[in-house]
């Protein structure tokens, strides 16, 4: 009952962060196509293991699409050739036997290579502490219902609060933008009464920290939504924008 | 303030605005080349070149049209740069199979060159003898002495060579605008999930009509018009 | 002997936390300016107790493996999170979250710790909702609640199927704030490998940067575990790749006791294991319960013709379905705790009724609720989870019923800590699931993020203070002690020991091995012979792996499979440890059941007069066998019943 199929891996393999990388190819065989992407990169590290060579570092945690960990660009897309999924979520029944797989690490000035297919995404971290929290203290809040919230609102914050910070918006964006990502957390406070206290701060700091780390303009391509594991909509980036405009028209 | 037109989001702000300020200017040169269309021998033509040659025209609005031009393509280029640069040095081995992601949008430099370089060929062909050199011939109209555009223009859309350079370059800038319209309303943040569609429709009918307007206008002047 | 006390203050048990809170001892604001925490961990528990120290004015250097303390795999929980609100005024009280969460834990977690607990969680929601974790709500604009098994009343709080996700970012946010205002330093890709002790306090821990492979040495006035739980000693749970154990053995090797390890909860709602080359099992949330009903065949012939691809599950009539959960437990049916459902899907598995290739699942059917509801409505609740049951398993849950099979979820056992979080080691704090002390030996759902957030935003940032009130005068040491050398020096050693091994097996193959065993004979259901056998072969695993596992490429740089070999020794001394444990443990309680103690109709059979007390465990040294010291716990606020939910 069960099918397997016989693959090509092309890997891109770089010692550390500084080291020149380069392509290697891999033959996995007998690969189930039941099996998940990420086992299938488990087999190829234990045939590796067997033959006391160095496996392939790869980002992965949770393995269910929800921790944002794992990344790689697999045949020219950010999280492979499925829709709405993290790589680890990919499974190889979507590829077919006899296939070249080309493997490679989210590419970005924003997102440097760590080591094989691992990049640094501590951009993130760093753009989220520059703004992307309600300045609220441990205690003395009110009642969570003391303030109602329209469905409507809370339903769309938090369909811009799934972000789950993959990176695959960048990795998809030709111009390296990190617009997606920024939005997503501004729109998800913006949209709540919590948020709306600091909305013209956040916007701009936020802002500024993603500028100054090098991510790229937004040309509105849309690719990052294409992308998105979890489809958070570029309608956050208007209403980014619009915080933004907003923010600075005010100033 | 200060930061606002070094920031992404102001600089792409300057893009959207200098794009939709050259949007309308492209509207009131379409209504304007759709006066050759007018069977009066060019009449009607003529006296709206010479109205947009009026001084308070001609000095004063036309070099805000310049600057919005410049403003446009200067911003277009260090965006670019700095988008390349943003990209990182590597490039994808696996190309980009993102789908559902529209050509144009993936190119607008590419786009806006050819737009630029057929403007280019345009303000040659008509801009410099007009407003430059005068090297015109003159016409007679309600008693006004003025710059036979008409018969300039006619001349032009004689070769079979300049229709067809003319046509590339409408289309090219179509393409450009299915794009850069909606795009400019999504930077200004007048859009959300709805008017994202009402804009991309819009901008896709306002862009084709703009584009094929002005190619009709040069067949049917090619074919028609000759006298 | 380890003295254990549980430092519970007195008074009645609704009073209790007031008056510890009254009577503590707080650090002033100058002073706190001069104390260093160190925070392991940035989950649930960890991001909000760093984020909340921080707060405070302490000094917090905040450690995670992961690239980003978002990753915390509290981020994976989904269903909700509890507090008694009594929003829906279907009689909730803290009284009676605090009765269901101690009779949901089979009467083995402490009256004190719990009623804590229950009295926190309601601040919790308004903590949550004050940053702006846009929880689930009504069309008028309230909270919306849901059930979940083990309770009457609805007081789960949620975020689509979200719900870790959303309050995970709240705390990282929150940390993250404390970042950019510089209380709080960030260690990502850090591991803690040692905790130094000086002078029998824990002051500081030696950790490994993941990406350079080198060793630093961090002072802490007081040291905080909120490192999870150790369900991936089984290697296949629901866990994420990397949750590991070895903060807590550490804690444990230092002297903390590590109480009722044999308590593991098996989650009914997994996707069945589907293959050998499977890497991790996938929860489906308990949430489904609400809407989905439970069954397999009524008749074995059936069963084997579905087994077979004959038959599929929508071939069976009504009549021809059983529906065993409802049948056996009609009060509460298909929301039943979950150590309960667990053990009703392997007794009607192991009867031969069970279904899928394997004939290890059942079905989780929803035709019934699409038809009451439409599918719009079951798509709204549970589309992201039903989009991921077909990612996976290439199923259609609209149309089919979606198969599930328990599987390793959550341990309730833990470090051993006192009322104030603190371990055995004095200055060393344990929260969230990497403790012990609320969910006795069943956790319920929905609890698990109500303990660590409670531990994190509402219960450390209290206790520690009275523990580090007597430290304002402790200078900071710089690391260059003995203390700290010596024991980075160790921590190197053993690195370059293990690399020295080159042995043939790889760390995984040998991982996969000791999960079989755990799960073969210290799963859900145990017995004498087996788990004295299971003793027997973990001594074997760890020789195996002493001598025989390959470690490519040096200690110098990322070597991945370096930090899972090191865990992996972890991971063996816990096996070991939860075996002993339910060995010794016998009787049957939440999650440990033992065949031996079992009522006539399969039910867990508790032995109140000889183990109504918590197991701590302590080390005695490498191969030596563990001491057990004993907590009894008093009940004086409810009467121990056998657990009854028909």
């Amino acid at each position: 009952m069960e099918k397997t199929i016989n693959l090509t891996l092309k890997v891109w393999r770089q010692a550390n962060a500084t080291a020149k990388g380069a392509f290697e190819s891999y033959e996995v065989k007998n690969i189930s196509t039941d099996s998940s992407f990420l086992e299938m990169l488990d087999i190829l590290n234990e045939q590796l293991i067997n033959e006391n060579k160095e496996p392939v570092a790869f980002d992965h945690d949770c393995r269910e699409g929800i921790c944002g960990m794992c990344s790689l660009y697999v045949n020219g897309r950010p999280h492979g050739p499925d829709d709405e999924v993290t790589t680890c979520q990919l499974h190889m029944r979507k590829f077919k036997d006899g296939e070249t797989i080309t493997i490679e690490p989210w590419r970005s000035a924003g997102f440097p290579v760590i080591k094989d297919l691992i990049v640094n995404r501590n951009a993130f971290d760093s753009i989220i502490a520059a703004g992307g929290y309600v300045s609220v203290g441990t205690g003395g809040v009110p009642d969570g219902n003391a303030m109602p919230i329209p469905k409507v609102d809370a339903d769309e914050a938090m369909d811009a609060a799934s972000c789950i910070g993959c990176g695959a918006c960048v990795a998809a964006c030709k111009n390296g933008s990190a617009m997606l990502f920024v939005s997503a957390k501004v729109s998800q406070l913006a949209l709540l009464p919590q948020g709306k206290v600091e909305a013209a701060r956040r916007a701009k700091n936020m802002v500024a920290k993603m500028d100054e780390l090098g991510f790229g303009n937004c040309t509105n391509t849309g690719a990052c939504e294409v992308e998105c594991p979890k489809g958070v909509s570029i309608a956050n980036i208007a209403r980014l924008n619009r915080e933004y405009l907003k923010a600075k028209c005010l100033d | 303030m200060g930061t606002f037109f070094s920031s992404s989001i102001g600089k792409k702000f300057v893009m959207s605005l200098s794009g939709l300020f050259l949007v309308i200017f492209l509207l009131v040169h379409l209504s304007i080349n759709a006066l050759l269309l007018v069977p009066d021998g060019g009449e009607m033509f003529n006296n709206a070149a010479h109205f947009m040659a009026l001084p308070l025209i001609k000095y004063g609005l036309q070099p805000v049209l310049f600057v919005g031009f410049i403003v446009h393509i200067f911003y277009a280029t260090m965006l670019t740069s700095i988008n390349n640069k943003a990209r990182g040095s590597v490039k994808y081995a696996g190309g980009n199979n993102t789908k559902d992601v529209m050509w144009a949008s993936k190119n607008m430099y590419v786009l806006g060159i050819t737009v630029a370089a057929f403007m280019a060929v345009h303000l040659c062909d008509y801009w410099v003898p007009l407003q430059i050199t005068g090297n015109v011939e003159s016409t007679t109209l309600h008693g006004t002495e003025m710059h036979d555009t008409y018969a300039l223009v006619n001349a032009a859309f004689s070769q079979c060579w300049r229709v067809a350079l003319y046509v590339v370059g409408a289309l090219g800038l179509s393409l450009h605008l299915t794009h850069g319209f909606w795009s400019a309303f999504q930077t200004l943040g007048a859009s959300n999930s709805l008017w994202r569609k009402r804009w991309t429709v819009i901008g896709t009918i306002f862009a084709w009509v703009v584009g094929v307007s002005f190619s009709l206008i040069a067949i049917l002047q090619h074919f028609f018009y000759q006298a | 002997m380890i003295k254990l006390d549980s430092k519970i203050p007195q008074g009645p048990l609704a009073d209790k936390w007031t008056s510890y809170k009254n009577n503590q001892k707080l650090v002033n604001p100058a002073n706190k300016r001069k104390l260093d925490v160190i925070v392991v961990g940035t989950g649930l528990a960890g991001a909000s107790a760093a984020a909340s120290l921080g707060e405070m004015g302490f000094n917090v250097k905040n450690f995670c493996i992961q690239d980003s303390p978002r990753r915390a795999h509290s981020i994976a929980a989904q269903g909700g999170i509890n507090a008694a609100k009594n929003y829906p005024n279907d009689g909730d009280s803290v009284f009676r979250l605090f009765f269901d969460t101690i009779k949901g834990g089979d009467y083995r977690a402490r009256e004190a710790n719990v009623h804590r607990l229950a009295e926190v969680a309601n601040s919790i929601i308004d903590q949550c909702v004050a940053q702006g974790v846009p929880f689930a709500r009504e069309y008028g604009g309230s909270l919306d609640n849901r059930s979940f098994g083990g309770a009457q009343v609805s007081r789960t709080f949620y975020a689509k199927g979200q719900t870790g996700q959303q309050l995970l970012l709240g705390a990282y946010q929150a940390l993250m704030r404390q970042v950019n205002e510089g209380t709080v330093k960030l260690y990502t890709r850090n591991e803690l490998v040692e905790i130094v002790m000086v002078d029998g306090k824990a002051r500081g821990i030696i950790s490994r940067d993941l990406v350079t492979g080198k060793t630093e040495r961090h002072f802490g006035h007081a040291v905080v575990l909120a490192t999870g739980g150790y369900g991936n000693t089984f290697f296949l749970s629901t866990n994420a790749m990397g949750s590991n154990v070895s903060a807590a053995i550490k804690a444990y090797k230092k002297g903390a006791a590590f109480a009722n390890p044999c308590y593991a909860q098996i989650h009914p709602t997994c996707i069945p294991v589907h293959g050998e080359f499977q890497s991790k099992l996938t929860l489906m949330s308990e949430s489904l319960r609400n809407d989905g009903r439970i069954w397999v065949p009524k008749k074995k012939e059936d069963a084997e013709a579905i087994r077979a691809g004959k038959k599929k599950a929508s071939d069976l009539s009504e009549d021809e379905r059983d529906y065993y959960l409802e049948r056996r437990y009609p009060a509460f049916g298909n929301l039943v705790p979950r150590d309960v459902a667990s053990r009703a899907a392997k007794e009607r598995c192991d009867a031969g009724f069970g279904v899928g290739a394997t004939g290890l699942a059942v079905y989780l059917d929803f035709a019934s609720a699409i038809n009451r509801l439409g599918e719009d409505t079951i798509r709204a609740r549970y589309g992201n989870l039903f989009q991921m049951y077909e990612k996976i398993v290439d199923d259609n849950p609209y149309k089919e019923p979606m198969m599930i099979y328990p599987a390793i979820h959550y341990t309730m056992g833990g470090v051993w800590v006192d009322y104030e979080l603190q371990t055995s080691v004095k200055g060393l704090f344990c929260l969230g699931e990497a403790n012990f002390s609320d969910h006795g030996a069943n956790r319920l759902g929905a609890s698990a993020l109500m303990q660590g957030l409670a531990d994190g935003y509402f219960v450390l940032p209290y206790t520690i203070q009275n523990y580090l009130a007597d430290d304002i005068s402790t200078p900071r040491m710089t690391g260059d002690e003995k203390e700290f050398i010596e024991a980075e020096k160790a921590v190197n050693d053993k690195l370059e020991k293990l690399l020295a091994i080159k042995g043939k097996r790889s760390v995984d193959s040998i991982h996969k091995e000791l999960g079989l065993v755990m799960w073969d004979f210290v799963g859900m259901a145990r017995n004498k012979a087996g788990l004295e056998g299971a003793i027997e072969k973990i001594a074997a695993i760890k020789k195996e792996f002493q001598t025989n596992v390959f470690i490519p490429g040096t200690n110098d740089g990322m070597n991945i499979e370096l930090e899972k070999a090191a865990r992996l020794e972890d991971f063996i001394t816990m096996g070991e440890l939860m075996a002993r444990d339910a060995l010794n443990r016998e009787e049957s309680c939440g999650g440990h059941f033992r065949e031996e103690y079992q009522t006539e109709e399969g039910e867990a059979l508790r032995q109140d007069d000889k183990f109504a007390y918590v197991a701590a465990w302590e080390y005695k040294g490498e191969d030596q066998a563990p001491e057990l010291n004993k907590e009894e716990l008093i009940f004086e606020n409810v009467e121990l019943k056998q657990r009854n939910y028909k």
